[in-house]
């Protein structure tokens, strides 16, 4: 008998008699939130010490120059089919660069497709503007641009606005570590540095 | 489940052992004691936590169910999508089908994600065997790793080392790392980071656990903080995950649940820094070769059991063992097992079997049945419940030898049988209770109650009984 007849054989008679009809789950948990929501997705980022910044949509280009020259990043990556004018001087990810070329970047800016106003919580999906996902993880530096009809409330808004089959990456703040006496340190290997910019 | 950690005595014992080491119970005092305040703050935000409880109970009750179902539904949807599913009835089956995977990726070392699946088959000790090195990346577990040392929690594999003993493991076993460094915990990262940076960009296969598998649309999930989740899932060429069969949740909506209960019940966070998911292959996107072993190891002995099932509710989040009295002065490796804690006392006997070892028909004792374990458990597992029906297990399993509490229980149900026995017993017991007695006191008795009284003074029998006082009145 092979592993998985074996298996599915047990998982069978191990239930054998219990009531196979599906449990319904009851959902009367919170699934939506009301207010200020770009007020409290600025907030909740920052809680996670990441810089957050509010802009309008015809000032992009000049506050992402601002923060990559405060942050001193000179070498940036960014996604093929971000709007060229955001960042000018950057290195197109097409045809992909590899690892090594990654690594020796400085930062990387990016859009992404959700963001979760309760959780502070961006999410990337690999859609328009976000590229692969190596792309935000090797370089020490993230730029982020999120409009503010991207924001939603709660995560159960965020998950009916996603598609589980596409490589999802959910960025909660920078890389993070509490492992030591369980303080908090910022940066272990993904991008120390997270800045949201928030658009609209 | 492989064998109890080799030598390992019984939870009595290593606990007598645990509680000398002063420096131990101070490490996890402070350490279960910060992370209980960051937990509670979080879930007092939300207004809906028991909803989200009941919510969280249902989904993976729904699972266990039907997990037949739902396991063929993502093998199904995970082919679809370009991986490849294997089954492991056991430890030594799933070891096996990860070497010849890495062997056949022509590579002799991976990177690896933190999981508690791989710890429970010893999946390391493994590919050492078989010549191939395994890089722990997680921090605690490298220090874990590095320390040549047990993980004694399941978040926090490291929680039993404070500042200084971790420089002391990065300067004996980190190459490159000089006396210069400090025990501030920033740069204890850096070194850290700097360390498995090479490793992360060069490493041609993973290996990695998840925290969730959604059967509708075949989608694994791993939550993290570090990054190096990421950092496996994405940069290697081959992809292996080693995934127990009770991790599955039935629909992608579910999630919705179990990505706000994991995190606030484990690290006391509203979200943990990263999360990703991937299904299958993504053409010009990470590993190009995903292949998924479903592990059985013990799971379905333990479905089997109406009231042990609930263990395999379980998501790992740990918030059990923050608050569990037992386990802050015992810490994790007196267990004697990756499940440590409130936990780790009903599962691991369930999963090796209640009388597989010395240590397994200890563990269901390992508790005060304070039951503060069920009151933070985000999906409800009645531990307690489960704790007490173990115990009867364990005490079954040893029926057929003539044992002190069978032998006292037949005496008792004689002497309760009649009331001139029980009032000629009480007149006994006063007498003999002020013989043993010394201020008010019995101590250390011999015999077969040397197990009961060898830890605790048990009160004199007072002189007179109820019944000869309200006969008297």
């Amino acid at each position: 008998m092979t592993a998985r007849e074996e298996i599915l054989g047990r998982i069978r008679s191990a239930l054998s008699t219990v009531d196979k009809a599906e449990i319904v789950v009851s959902r009367d948990y919170q699934q939506a939130i009301e207010g200020d929501l770009v007020g409290l997705f600025a907030e909740r980022v920052a809680d996670y010490r990441a810089a957050v910044v509010r802009t309008t949509a015809d000032t992009v280009p000049e506050a992402i120059a601002e923060q990559l020259a405060h942050f001193g990043i000179g070498s940036v990556v960014t996604p093929a089919d971000l709007p060229a004018d955001w960042v000018p001087q950057a290195v197109t990810d097409a045809p992909p660069l590899d690892v090594p070329a990654l690594d020796a970047a400085d930062g990387v800016v990016t859009a992404c497709a959700v963001g979760i106003a309760e959780t502070g919580t961006i999410v990337l999906d690999a859609g328009p503007g976000q590229s692969r996902r190596a792309l935000t993880l090797v370089p020490d530096f993230h730029l982020c641009v999120v409009r503010t009809d991207q924001i939603v409330g709660t995560v159960p808004e965020a998950i009916a606005r996603l598609d589980g089959t596409r490589p999802l990456t959910w960025i909660s703040g920078p890389s993070a570590t509490s492992d030591i006496e369980l303080n908090r340190v910022e940066g272990v290997h993904g991008p120390r540095t997270l800045v949201v910019l928030i658009v609209g | 489940m492989t064998g109890t950690w080799l030598g390992m005595p019984p939870f009595p014992v290593a606990a007598r052992e645990a509680l000398g080491n002063e420096q131990l119970r101070t490490n996890l005092r402070k350490a279960t004691g910060t992370i209980r305040g960051k937990r509670a703050a979080v879930v007092d935000e939300r207004a809906d936590w028991e909803a989200l409880r009941v919510a969280g109970k249902e989904i993976k009750d729904r699972t266990l169910h039907n997990l037949d179902t739902y396991l063929e539904q993502l093998e199904r949807k995970v082919t679809e999508s370009g991986g490849v599913v294997h089954w492991a009835r056991d430890a030594a089956e799933a070891n096996r089908i990860v070497i010849d995977l890495v062997r056949a990726a022509e590579a002799d070392e991976v990177v690896k994600v933190k999981s508690m699946a791989t710890q429970e088959i010893e999946l390391n000790e493994a590919l050492a065997e078989a010549g191939i090195a395994a890089y722990e990346t997680d921090l605690a577990e490298l220090i874990v790793q590095l320390g040549h040392d047990r993980p004694s929690h399941i978040l926090v594999p490291a929680i039993h080392r404070n500042r200084s003993e971790i420089r002391d493991i990065f300067l004996r076993e980190m190459p490159g790392v000089t006396a210069a460094l400090t025990d501030d915990p920033a740069e204890l990262a850096a070194a850290a980071r700097a360390h498995l940076r090479r490793k992360f960009l060069t490493a041609k296969v993973a290996v990695s656990g998840a925290n969730f598998a959604v059967a509708d649309s075949g989608t694994l999930v791993v939550v993290e903080s570090e990054g190096n989740g990421r950092m496996c899932l994405t940069l290697p060429e081959v992809l292996i995950s080693v995934v127990g069969i009770e991790k599955l949740v039935p629909t992608w909506q579910d999630l919705e649940v179990m990505l706000q209960l994991l995190p606030r019940s484990s690290t006391g966070e509203r979200m943990n820094p990263y999360t990703s998911t991937w299904t299958g292959v993504t053409p010009g996107d990470g590993p190009q070769e995903f292949h998924l072993i479903l592990l059985d190891n013990g799971r379905t002995g333990a479905l089997a059991d109406d009231i042990g099932r609930q263990a395999l509710r379980c998501i790992r989040c740990s918030a059990c063992l923050n608050v569990c009295p037992v386990y802050e002065r015992t810490g994790g490796h007196a267990y004697g097992s990756v499940y440590p804690g409130p936990i780790g006392a009903i599962l691991t006997p369930q999963l090796r079997g209640v009388t597989a070892d010395e240590v397994s028909p200890t563990l269901p004792f390992a508790s005060t049945l304070c039951g503060a374990c069920y009151e933070v458990c985000p999906v409800l597992i009645d531990i307690p419940q489960a704790l007490v029906h173990l115990r009867a297990k364990a005490v079954d399993a040893k029926r057929g030898k003539p044992s002190a509490e069978r032998t006292a229980m037949r005496v008792a149900q004689w002497v309760f049988g009649s009331s001139r026995r029980l009032r000629l017993a009480q007149r006994l017991v006063s007498i003999g209770g002020r013989v043993l007695g010394r201020r008010g006191r019995i101590g250390r008795l011999p015999g077969p109650f040397k197990g009961w009284s060898g830890a605790r003074d048990t009160a004199t029998p007072p002189r007179q009984t109820f019944r000869t006082w309200w006969e008297s009145r």
